[in-house]
């Protein structure tokens, strides 16, 4: 399981990266998810959110899920080409696959990278 | 491996091939409406009887249901139907009858219907029933409107969040969704019941009410359920049963007695009306004393008493509640294909027949859990009541809740459900409804006991399953992407 140390975790699976305010969600997600059909950003550049607000939906074909902000802020940015492309949350959760950039985001209640690693061990089993 | 395809019906399809032969029109011909209100095409496909009738018994043939063998499809409630339902609404009284026609020449009909909301009534203990919800979401939808219409009426309009379980089915939330309420989730403890320090904290005046499934999707009948309703009332919520799992509690429980204010049924489900191949469904709603007043209009009810003496007495017609939310379908529900199997089969039980009903219902699914319990981890492991949910997971293995379904099909069983609830990994919900008998119970256990053992020793019989169908594993993940659901394409879509 892939857990980038220089990221923060939720415990609904979103990353937060507090140096470029870019959010997703985490490897582990996408492999409990697996194969994702269809993903929509529920928010818009310019908008505010709060932590916890739903800024995505996303479908497998085993479930479909809502992705929760890990931070608060303006939408700096959303990553549009993410809708046509929803297999990149499962090839490349941390990169390609961000969602939505946070300006000036101060992250909720959030793990390091350690914690998250714990926090998903203690879920396997 | 051998796959027969057959093709859509529109690539069976031939200009000027036809089923009927119309007669020259013998009345006088009008105009057309203007060009801009029709359709440029209308691509029907275009075939002999023949070609259509030999089409769908091809297709029925791939199909499998609960005619041919077990069906575990967990909160489905995948029963046998009763095929005396068959005959009783094809009766012509009943079948050839027009929502139209003057109440004096269907008589019969409406008796039926009466009756019916009075049979639901007295089965669930609410004051008022409406039969016109077309299933079971609908039927949701019109008891979230009469909860919004109840504290629109008292002038309490601060009120827009709806509770919801963790482990409540996806329509709930949909439902809240299409009245522009927002749901706020409440998580389940680890016996599987509403977590009430979370419930407690979540009630507050801004709620319209909690949505519950009791027994809920976990096969649990919530054991504080007195006092979950208790603190939903006491913020002034409304409490709304998702009646989908009512197969377990018929003559044990009545959720108008828990202190449920509304509450779905789903015909379809309980009361043996088929279902499967995507309708149709029946989903009546029951209502408390609270909500009597706004049930959708109109409902059947005595226009006219009558003489004793008089043999055509009473009179049923049509009535409309007196803060009703109006209408909620064309007509009157799904009446011959819904109303009148379902009130066969409760005219068949009886009282008694119906306990019967829930009892094995319950009996089923404890004996196959039991059997299944030591091979299978049961996450949520206490006394179920008409289902319980497995995990499709063995330790230091790769096989998951998909391959052990799909390998369920070679040993000629429906699967469970898959994947549902979501609050149990790799889950596989089992119920085994009321109508199958040990045998069948024990060839399933058998066959699920088979495949954890194989899951050990042969993982790729189940990685490769099914292999002995009409058709292998689908590629789920292409079918979901490509949003194409026939080999037919327009002309104009042919060259992307």
């Amino acid at each position: 399981m892939n857990i980038p140390t220089n990221l923060k975790y939720t415990k609904s699976d979103e990353w937060f990266d507090p140096s470029t305010g870019a959010a997703g969600i985490t490897d582990y997600a996408q492999g409990q998810l697996s194969d994702i059909v269809f993903v929509e950003i529920l928010v818009e550049a310019g908008e505010e959110v709060a932590v916890g607000k739903p800024i995505a939906s996303v479908e497998s074909v085993k479930a479909s899920a809502e992705i929760y902000s890990p931070a608060a802020g303006k939408v700096s940015a959303v990553n549009k080409g993410l809708s046509e492309k929803p297999e990149l949350i499962n090839s490349d959760p941390y990169g390609e696959a961000w969602m939505i950039k946070i300006e000036g985001g101060a992250a909720g209640d959030v793990m390091d990278a350690a914690a998250y690693e714990k926090y998903c061990e203690g879920r396997t089993h | 491996m051998a796959t027969i395809i057959e093709p859509t019906i529109f690539e069976l399809s031939s200009p000027g091939r036809r089923g009927v032969t119309m007669p020259a029109s013998d009345v006088p011909e009008t105009a057309l409406p203007p060009k801009e209100l029709l359709r440029s095409e209308l691509p029907l496909p275009e075939l002999a009887e023949v070609d259509v009738v030999r089409h769908y018994v091809k297709l029925s043939k791939f199909n499998y249901s609960v005619d041919d063998g077990f069906y575990p499809l967990g909160s489905c409630t995948m029963k046998y139907n009763p095929k005396i339902n068959e005959d009783t609404c094809r009766l012509p009284g009943f079948l050839f009858t027009h929502p139209l026609q003057p109440i004096e020449t269907v008589q019969g009909n409406l008796a039926l219907m009466y009756e019916l909301q009075e049979w639901l009534k007295e089965i669930s203990g609410f004051a008022g029933v409406t039969l016109q919800p077309a299933a079971g979401a609908h039927g949701e939808f019109t008891g979230v409107l009469m909860m919004a219409a109840y504290h629109k009426s008292r002038g309490d309009t601060k009120r827009t969040k709806m509770l919801i379980p963790d482990a409540a089915h996806g329509t709930n939330p949909a439902s809240v969704g299409m009245l522009g309420m927002s749901v706020v989730t409440i998580p389940s403890d680890e016996r599987g019941n509403v977590d009430l320090k979370a419930l407690e904290a979540a009630c507050d005046d801004t709620v319209v009410g909690m949505m519950l499934t009791n027994p809920n999707t976990l096969g649990m009948f919530d054991e504080n359920i007195e006092k979950v309703i208790e603190l939903v009332h006491k913020c002034g919520g409304l409490m709304y049963g998702d009646g989908a799992n009512l197969n377990a509690l018929l003559g044990i429980v009545r959720p108008g007695d828990l202190g449920f204010d509304v509450m779905h049924f789903n015909l379809h489900k309980t009361f043996s009306v088929p279902h499967g191949g995507g309708g149709p469904g029946s989903g009546p709603v029951g209502v408390s004393q609270t909500l009597v007043d706004f049930l959708p209009a109109p409902l059947v009810g005595i226009i006219e008493e009558g003489d004793d003496d008089d043999e055509t007495a009473p009179l049923y017609g049509f009535v409309t509640p007196k803060n009703s939310i109006g209408r909620m379908k064309a007509f009157h529900g799904h009446f011959g294909g819904g109303l009148v199997r379902a009130y066969t089969y409760i005219a068949m039980h009886g009282p008694d027949g119906l306990k019967d009903i829930a009892q094995y219902a319950v009996l089923n699914a404890n004996y196959l859990q039991a059997r299944l319990r030591g091979t299978y981890h049961i996450p949520y492991d206490r006394i179920c009541m008409h289902e319980f949910v497995a995990e499709g997971r063995f330790e230091g293995s790769d096989v998951r809740a998909l391959d052990i379904s799909k390998r369920l099909m070679d040993y000629g069983f429906h699967p469970p459900t898959n994947y549902f609830p979501l609050i149990v990994p790799e889950a596989l919900m089992i119920e085994p409804t009321e109508t199958e008998n040990k045998d069948a119970l024990d060839r399933f256990a058998d066959a699920l006991i088979k495949i954890a053992e194989e899951a050990r020793t042969q993982p790729d019989l189940l990685h490769n399953a099914p292999s002995t169908t009409k058709f292998g594993r689908m590629d789920e993940v292409k079918a979901a992407r490509e949003l194409v659901l026939c080999c037919w394409l327009p002309e104009d879509y042919s060259d992307q």
